[in-house]
Parts: structure tokens; C-alpha cells; sequence
């Protein structure tokens, strides 16, 4: 597993339940290092062993767990950069949740190596979307559930999320209710860095 | 059919239109969040823009057509643009379409653009994308290099080299002896130290007492085999393990003969350096169960009684002389120099 995502899990439990807890994981889990590198690659296993010792060490079942950490990595202000580029997916909800189809595209403009979920947006015609989405980790769209419910926050959208389990094709389908696209007034977005930095 | 010259132009948000005299006729509303609209429209357009073809541009207007443009502004923030100009047929009207190229980024800061400011099909916001994605992806890699650094500065400290002689140094030494003594290797250790080499270094400076270590450390190596270990654990003090060499009349010529060899004149530029050394052995086969620290210190003690005994010789420990014999020489002034 790529770093990144490595190094992802390891600032939300740093960040959210402090140093000593992300301590003990890396501990139990026998990493033999306290840091992930975002730069360098893991085995696979090494990743799926860290995300079931945190979830054992905050009580949480594995789901919850990955759900929280989406809501992190899009709403931490320590993760802003990750935020940001997802806002350049659309200026408004609907547009986002469309640009989630080229996301894989885009961050493999930045990280041509890392391994991300293909995810695939459609519009079921009723106000609601199907979000399908097949990953090399396993539970994968628990974290989008949490990025979209923290991303229709953002854009102040009222929504309502469902994770409908596993096809048998081992994709994991998110049911996604837009009852009302501009429900609050969100967080706003500058295209440029520049000027979200002085706001 | 009526041409419409708006419908043309929301195509091109970033687009313009002047007409033959060169009087700007229309301006598409992202041009128009860069400069006010009512200060563009009926100006001549050479007042607003400076204008580069690098000469290959063709028509008798104001702007080159149909080649590539480089614009700035001739007031205000002055935001190279790219842009090509074409002639509309039938209408005397003349298309300005511009891009900020290589300016995007900051563009879109000095003008608070959005994405909505863009044409679906511009790559300005792929562009974007990538400018903060890549910058986001380099800062972890500036941080990882910089990490790296410091690992290898550590890794240098720790190393198992005294990078003076090219030998081991003493925490390879220990490494190498808690091996041996965990796989209960036999062997022996050779605790060696120069005499006379701090008159050396006192007389003829520290570059002259630098040649004599590496010329000791070339001896030693010389005098030892391929899988026995050299180190200098110390200034002027070194450390030999003799793998799997137990006998003492062995072990002993072997030490005179490097002695013999220390005291051969070392050369340093006109003058001759002249050392010699002590060596107090022991080996695995006195112990029960053989200890590092005891090994040393034995050792240690065998090589007092060298010096007692007048330096530039070797002496075998012997459990029943040195246990005795060390508490006869606490007040020894050998016993007490000053250890490098």
C-alpha cells in the first residue's frame, strides 16, 4: 500500500486520539518504526494489521473506524491540502460527486504509483446517486463514506449516506440521498492557495 | 441568418471582440472580472493591450491574425496572456480569443477566479490541480529527503569503522565479542597499547602521531588472519580476537612478533618515530562461562603487568597472578594513567 495511505491513518490517530495511542498501534502492530513514510511503499498486509489493532485499540468496529477517518482526512485542518483538491472536483455538490469519475485520473497526475480505488458516480433520476467503488483495501468505501458526508459539509449540502455492502464482483456500493444542495453555507474554496491562506 | 456575437462568445469566457478600426465591441465575462467592462468597451484595443507575434501574423487590423499572440496588459497588473485573433467574415467584426498560459496560477489569485470562469474545455483547472497536487507531493518528499539526512548522519555516528586506521572501532568490537561469546566461539583477545606514542604526538604533532596509528593498524592487519578482528578501542589502545586460537606459545610469539615490528622506525617526514607496545593476552578457555567485560579487564590487567615489568612485552593472564597480584599494585602509577 502506498504510503500515503499509510501515513493517512497514522496522522488521524496521532491527530484525533493523540501520539501515545497512534504508539501503542505501531507497537502491537510490530512495525519496528514509529512513522510511515508518505514518500515509500508497505505491504498491503502491514496496512490491513495496523487498521485492525486501531480499531481494537479505540473499541471501534474496523467500519467506524474507516468511516471517522474519511471525515478526517477532509475536514482536519492539518490534511487541508487533501480537502482542497477535492473541491476542485466541481463549484457545487452535485459537480463534486461527478468528479469523483476522473479522481483516480487526477491523482495519478500527482502519484503516478498510487493504487487509488476506481470509483464510479451515477445519477439514479430519483435525487439520489450511486456511488460503486473497488479498491485493494477492503472496506475502502467506509472512508468514502466519511469523505462525502464531511465533503457535502463542506459544500453545505444535506445528504444522506448509506453503505449498501458488497457486490459479489467485490465492489462496495454507497447510496447517496441529495435531499438539498445548498442547505447551509459550507466552507469556502479559492482556486488559489494564495488567498485561501490570507482569508 | 442573424449572426449573434454573444452566443460566439460564451463559448469563450475569456474572449473578445473589435471590429475592423480596432474599437473593442464585446468582452466575454472572464476577461471581464480582469479588467471592468465599461473601461474595455469602445476603447481602441491597442490602448489595452500590448501585442507580440514575433512577426508572422497576417490582415491590415490592429492585431496579427491567425498566429500566436502575446498579450500584457498596458496598465494595472500586467498578466501575460496567449491569444489568437481571426477575422468573423461578412461582419467587420474581428474574434480576440485569449488564455492565461504559463500566468494561471497567479491569475487566479489576482482575480479571485472560479472554476465556473473557465470553459469546460479549458485545462485550466487540471492545470491547478496539479500545480497544488504536485507542490503537496514535493513538500512530503523535501521532508522524507531531510529525514533521510538526519538517519544518515546518525547511521554515520553508529558506524563500525575509526575511520582514522580503517579498523573496527569498539562498538564493532562488542558487537563482534557478544557474537562469539553467544555462539560460544572460542577465542582469544589481545589488549595492546603503544608505548611512547604520546611523545611522538608531544614531539613531532598529531599528524605524525596520525601516520604512526596507521602504520600500527597496517601491522596489526598484517599479523592477523581473515576472520580474526582488529579495533582500536582507544587513542593509542587496540583490541585483537583471535578466532579459534587458543595456544598460548602461539599467542605469545605472535605478540612479540608485532612488538618487534611496532618498534621498527616509523618514517614522518624527516624525522623517525619511534614506539613500541604492550600486550596482555587472554583467551575463552579461562572461564567457565567467558564474559566480555571480565575477558577486557583481564586483559587489561596482563597488560599492567607489562608495563610494571618494563613495557614493550607481552604478558598471558594467569587467574592466579592477576587476581592476586592487582591489589599489590593500586598504587602503581601505571594503574593509573590516563586512559585514551
Amino acid at each position: 500500500m502506498h504510503g500515503m495511505i499509510n501515513r493517512a491513518i497514522q496522522c488521524f490517530m496521532r491527530d484525533t486520539y493523540g501520539g501515545t495511542t497512534w504508539q501503542a498501534v505501531a507497537e502491537s502492530a510490530d512495525l519496528g518504526f514509529d512513522n510511515f513514510e508518505a514518500m515509500l511503499s508497505y505491504p498491503d498486509q502491514l496496512t490491513i494489521d495496523v487498521l485492525g489493532r486501531a480499531a481494537r485499540q479505540l473499541h471501534k468496529p474496523v467500519e467506524t473506524f474507516l468511516e471517522d477517518l474519511g471525515t478526517y482526512l477532509v475536514s482536519h485542518p492539518n490534511v487541508e491540502a487533501i480537502r482542497r483538491l477535492l473541491r476542485f472536483g466541481g463549484e457545487n455538490f452535485t459537480e463534486f460527486l461527478f468528479s469523483l469519475n476522473d479522481l483516480e485520473g487526477r491523482a495519478k497526475l500527482a502519484l503516478p504509483d498510487l493504487e487509488m480505488p476506481t470509483l464510479r458516480v451515477e445519477d439514479n433520476g430519483d435525487g439520489t446517486f450511486r456511488l460503486s467503488c473497488l479498491s485493494s483495501m477492503p472496506g475502502f468505501g467506509y472512508a468514502m463514506v466519511g469523505v462525502m458526508r464531511a465533503m457535502a459539509d463542506d459544500y453545505g449540502a444535506l445528504v444522506f449516506l448509506e453503505h449498501q455492502g458488497w457486490m459479489d464482483s467485490g465492489e462496495e456500493i454507497i447510496t447517496i440521498n441529495l435531499l438539498e444542495a445548498a442547505y447551509a453555507e459550507g466552507r469556502t474554496f479559492e482556486l488559489s492557495e494564495r488567498i485561501g491562506g490570507e482569508l | 441568418m442573424k449572426f449573434d456575437p454573444e452566443a460566439l462568445i460564451a463559448f469563450m469566457p475569456m474572449s473578445l471582440m473589435y471590429d475592423d478600426a480596432g474599437e473593442i465591441r464585446y468582452v466575454a465575462p472572464t476577461l471581464a472580472k480582469l479588467r471592468e467592462p465599461d473601461t474595455l468597451i469602445g476603447a481602441q484595443i491597442a490602448d489595452v493591450f500590448s501585442v507580440r507575434d514575433n512577426g508572422r501574423g497576417g490582415g491590415e487590423g490592429p492585431i496579427p491574425l491567425g498566429t500566436k499572440l502575446y498579450l500584457n496588459f498596458l496598465t494595472g497588473i500586467s498578466t501575460p496572456l496567449k491569444g489568437m485573433a481571426a477575422a468573423i467574415p461578412g461582419t467587420g467584426l474581428n474574434l480576440l480569443n485569449l488564455s492565461f498560459g504559463i500566468s494561471i496560477v497567479d491569475a487566479v489569485a489576482d482575480y479571485r477566479l472560479t472554476s465556473g470562469d473557465f470553459a469546460h474545455t479549458d485545462l485550466a483547472i487540471e492545470m491547478l490541480y496539479l500545480v497544488e497536487a504536485k507542490s503537496a507531493v514535493l513538500e512530503e518528499t523535501k521532508q522524507l529527503n531531510a529525514r533521510l539526512q538526519g538517519a544518515k548522519v546518525a547511521a554515520e555516528e553508529q558506524a563500525y569503522t575509526d575511520t582514522l586506521t580503517g579498523l573496527k572501532n569498539r562498538r564493532a568490537m562488542d558487537h563482534v565479542m557478544e557474537r562469539m561469546l553467544r555462539s560460544s566461539v572460542p577465542f582469544a583477545i589481545m589488549h595492546l597499547d603503544l608505548d611512547y606514542f604520546k611523545s611522538v604526538n608531544d614531539t613531532l604533532g598529531h599528524a605524525a602521531g596520525d601516520t604512526v596509528l596507521q602504520r600500527v593498524a597496517k601491522i596489526l592487519l598484517e599479523e592477523t588472519r581473515g576472520d580474526d578482528m582488529v579495533a582500536r578501542v582507544g587513542g593509542d589502545e587496540f583490541i585483537l580476537i583471535f578466532n579459534k586460537f587458543m595456544e598460548h606459545d602461539g599467542l605469545m610469539r605472535t605478540a612479540e612478533r608485532i612488538i618487534t615490528r611496532l618498534e621498527e622506525p616509523i618514517p614522518y617526514q624527516d624525522e623517525l618515530c619511534r614506539i613500541s607496545g604492550s600486550v596482555g593476552v587472554t583467551t575463552t578457555e579461562f572461564y567457565e562461562t567467558p564474559n566480555a567485560d571480565v575477558m577486557i579487564h583481564d586483559a587489561d590487567l596482563a597488560l599492567y603487568s607489562s608495563k610494571y615489568e618494563g613495557r614493550a612485552q607481552a604478558t598471558m593472564f594467569d587467574p592466579k597472578v592477576h587476581k592476586g597480584h592487582v591489589s599489590d599494585h593500586v598504587n602503581d602509577p601505571v594503574e593509573h594513567r590516563v586512559r585514551g
